[in-house]
């Protein structure tokens, strides 16, 4: 009953300067669909250009590095064991940089929880024969239904279907830049040669674009088995197992156990990419600090609006005050005000900056680095909208809270006697 | 049967800016259920800073002020309003109604802040009361679109709707022409014999003082008579 009647009061006022409280209310209105709509597009560029690398990038990749072998004959020695033994000119071993035992490590990735997924992999470098000219490339042997499910690789196939690197035995699907150079389009026959003078002949079916140039240039894939056969190798023969994590950042720490457990080396992710981290880090904090900024303008605006109706108010505060309304009631009253332009100006700064978002989508933007973007990328998050219209509350209510102290502090006896 | 309801003992009060001065000097008075008081004085003489010390809006006093027997503390201000609003009725010289409201809401803003009764029954006796005031047509008005006399008759209903033990007035016929002045005074000398309302009324306006049951007269801070 009470509340009621200072909800009542709250909105007589409101609505005797509803000029005021729309300009108010506009300003976070404003503000709030501006922080929205810049949230949204800077995580949707964030996304994509995270996108570009991380998800083509394995959180862990178990290979076997070519190094020197850390363990020289020397420190096997019981005299020389415990000692500091110098060796110079150690050269890296010709240990086989194919996984061992790929097959087993391979079943138990299958049944490890943590993982989402895995692709074994198998690179050779090779040379494309062109004419008189050779163009030195990489022929990445890789399963096309794991790779388009956990890699997106589809995603970057411009033309041709990928699936059929399974259903057509000796073909292949070039880079852009490489197809490029090589003058081939999907259909032609392509000579390439391998380090130990192995020709062979594959058939484009397929050309991918990733935007990044340096990699469209050299690379090229194909199924695991025409890499076996290219290298001559047996069909357990792979260099690589591209793993993807349900948690990307237990990376780190999976990296390490695999590195021990399978007795190779695993990068993860997050050394390998650091930079990347960092930068939507930063893209994140600044979209921030620029929405909270208009925010705390917006809250500077409600909080001048409401200084000025309480200064023309003050007789209606003084006798709310001799008639029985205590300074916390007359406190309530002006906080119900700020706090009721702030739920109503932000919620409609909800919906405008879903709107300028939705608008901001379908603006074309098309980039050849970019093949699968065709509008400018929006993030739809939710989080967004809730963290929007909390902070929308918080400073509204504070904007109030300032005011509402001022006046629930009027002594109603200065301004009767005044008269 | 005299019951006493407003009690004040020995109030001294102080201006501190610029400079101390004694405005209020060792006022010790009662008003009983029933009285008509007036509280009479030249300009400057200390009346409305006695009301308002009476009337608990002013702390900064020494003394004891008793309402319904009961002592006034002098730093507990959600009390002090709920007193305020419960037993002390106010009309002032101007008549500070909200004119965001009509005149019934204005009538009923502090009942609905006492919340004794339901919406309803605080709407019908605030009609009941400007009935008595004979104003019940202007009820759905504007408090902007009425004339002076009338509003200042709105205000005295608002200051009746808790039913109070004592109506304050500060020169509540101040800004009245004569014949809105006298209409007041009916009212109030209605009030005292029909109702048996205690009145306290600040003014300088001698005739109306002399129609009163009891006048207090006071001089430099300090009761005469």
């Amino acid at each position: 009953m009470k509340k009621g009647i200072l909800i009542n009061i709250a909105k007589a006022l409101l609505l005797a300067r509803w000029r005021q409280t729309l300009v108010a209310a506009t300003g976070v209105t404003f503000s709030i669909a501006m922080f929205i709509t810049l949230l949204s597009f800077m995580s949707g560029l964030n996304d994509l250009l995270d996108g570009l690398i991380l998800n083509r990038t394995p959180h862990v990749k178990l290979y076997n590095d070519i190094k020197p072998n850390v363990n020289q004959p020397v420190n096997n020695i019981a005299a020389f064991k415990d000692k500091h033994n110098f060796i110079s000119s150690v050269k890296s071993d010709a240990a086989r940089i194919a996984l061992y035992n790929s097959g087993a490590i391979m079943k138990n990735l299958a049944i490890d929880n943590r993982v989402l997924g895995f692709t074994p992999r198998l690179t050779a470098q090779i040379f494309f024969n062109n004419g008189s000219t050779e163009i030195t490339g990489a022929l990445n042997g890789i399963d096309p239904i794991k790779e388009a499910k956990l890699f997106h690789f589809n995603e970057y196939v411009t033309s041709g279907d990928a699936i059929n690197l399974n259903n057509e035995s000796n073909t292949i699907i070039l880079g852009k830049g490489l197809a490029e150079k090589l003058t081939a389009s999907i259909g032609t026959i392509v000579q390439i040669s391998t380090s130990t003078g192995e020709r062979f002949q594959l058939k484009v079916i397929g050309i991918f674009q990733s935007g990044l140039k340096d990699f469209d240039d050299v690379q090229s894939y194909t199924s695991i088995k025409t890499v076996q056969k290219v290298l001559i190798k047996p069909n357990d023969y792979i260099t690589a197992i591209d793993v993807k994590l349900k948690d990307i950042t237990l990376a780190p720490a999976l990296a390490k156990e695999y590195a021990k457990v399978y007795e190779l080396d695993a990068e993860d992710i997050q050394t390998a990419n650091s930079q990347f981290e960092t930068g939507s880090f930063i893209r994140t904090l600044i979209s921030y600090a620029v929405g909270i900024t208009l925010l705390v303008v917006a809250g500077f605006g409600i909080y001048n609006i409401l200084n000025m109706m309480i200064f023309e108010k003050m007789d209606s505060i003084a006798i709310l005050k001799a008639t029985g309304f205590s300074g916390t009631d007359v406190k309530s009253i002006f906080i119900y005000i700020a706090v009721s332009i702030g739920i109503f100006g932000g919620l409609v700064g909800l919906l405008f900056g879903l709107i300028i978002s939705s608008i901001i989508d379908q603006i074309p933007f098309v980039t050849a680095a970019l093949p699968t973007i065709k509008t400018y990328p929006i993030n739809y998050n939710p989080n967004f909208y809730i963290i929007g219209i909390i902070f929308s509350l918080i400073t509204t209510y504070f904007a109030g809270w300032f005011p509402a102290r001022k006046a629930s502090k009027i002594d109603p006896v200065i301004i009767i006697r005044g008269k | 049967m005299n019951q006493t309801i407003l009690e004040a003992k020995h109030i001294n009060k102080y201006f501190e800016d610029p400079v101390r001065i004694k405005v209020l000097s060792d006022i010790n008075f009662s008003i009983n259920k029933g009285d008509f008081v007036s509280l009479t004085g030249k300009s400057g003489c200390g009346k409305s800073t006695l009301l308002y010390v009476l009337s608990t809006m002013d702390t900064a006093y020494e003394g004891e002020v008793f309402i319904d027997q009961a002592l006034m503390p002098k730093s507990n201000e959600s009390f002090l309003a709920k007193i305020r609003n419960e037993k002390i009725g106010f009309v002032f010289q101007f008549h500070y109604l909200l004119n965001e409201f009509n005149v019934l809401e204005n009538v009923m803003l502090p009942g609905q802040k006492l919340a004794k009764y339901s919406k309803e029954e605080i709407e019908h006796r605030a009609y009941e009361k400007l009935k008595i005031l004979d104003i019940e047509k202007l009820a759905f008005k504007k408090a902007n679109q009425i004339s002076g006399g009338e509003k200042q008759r709105v205000a005295i209903a608002r200051a009746l709707i808790n039913d109070p033990h004592i109506i304050m007035g500060d020169e509540p016929t101040g800004n009245l022409d004569k014949k809105n002045s006298d209409k007041v005074f009916d009212i109030f000398t209605k009030l005292v014999s029909e109702l048996n309302q205690t009145l306290l009324i600040v003014t300088h306006d001698e005739s109306f003082a002399e129609r009163t049951n009891r006048i207090i007269k006071m001089e430099d801070g300090k009761i005469i008579s």
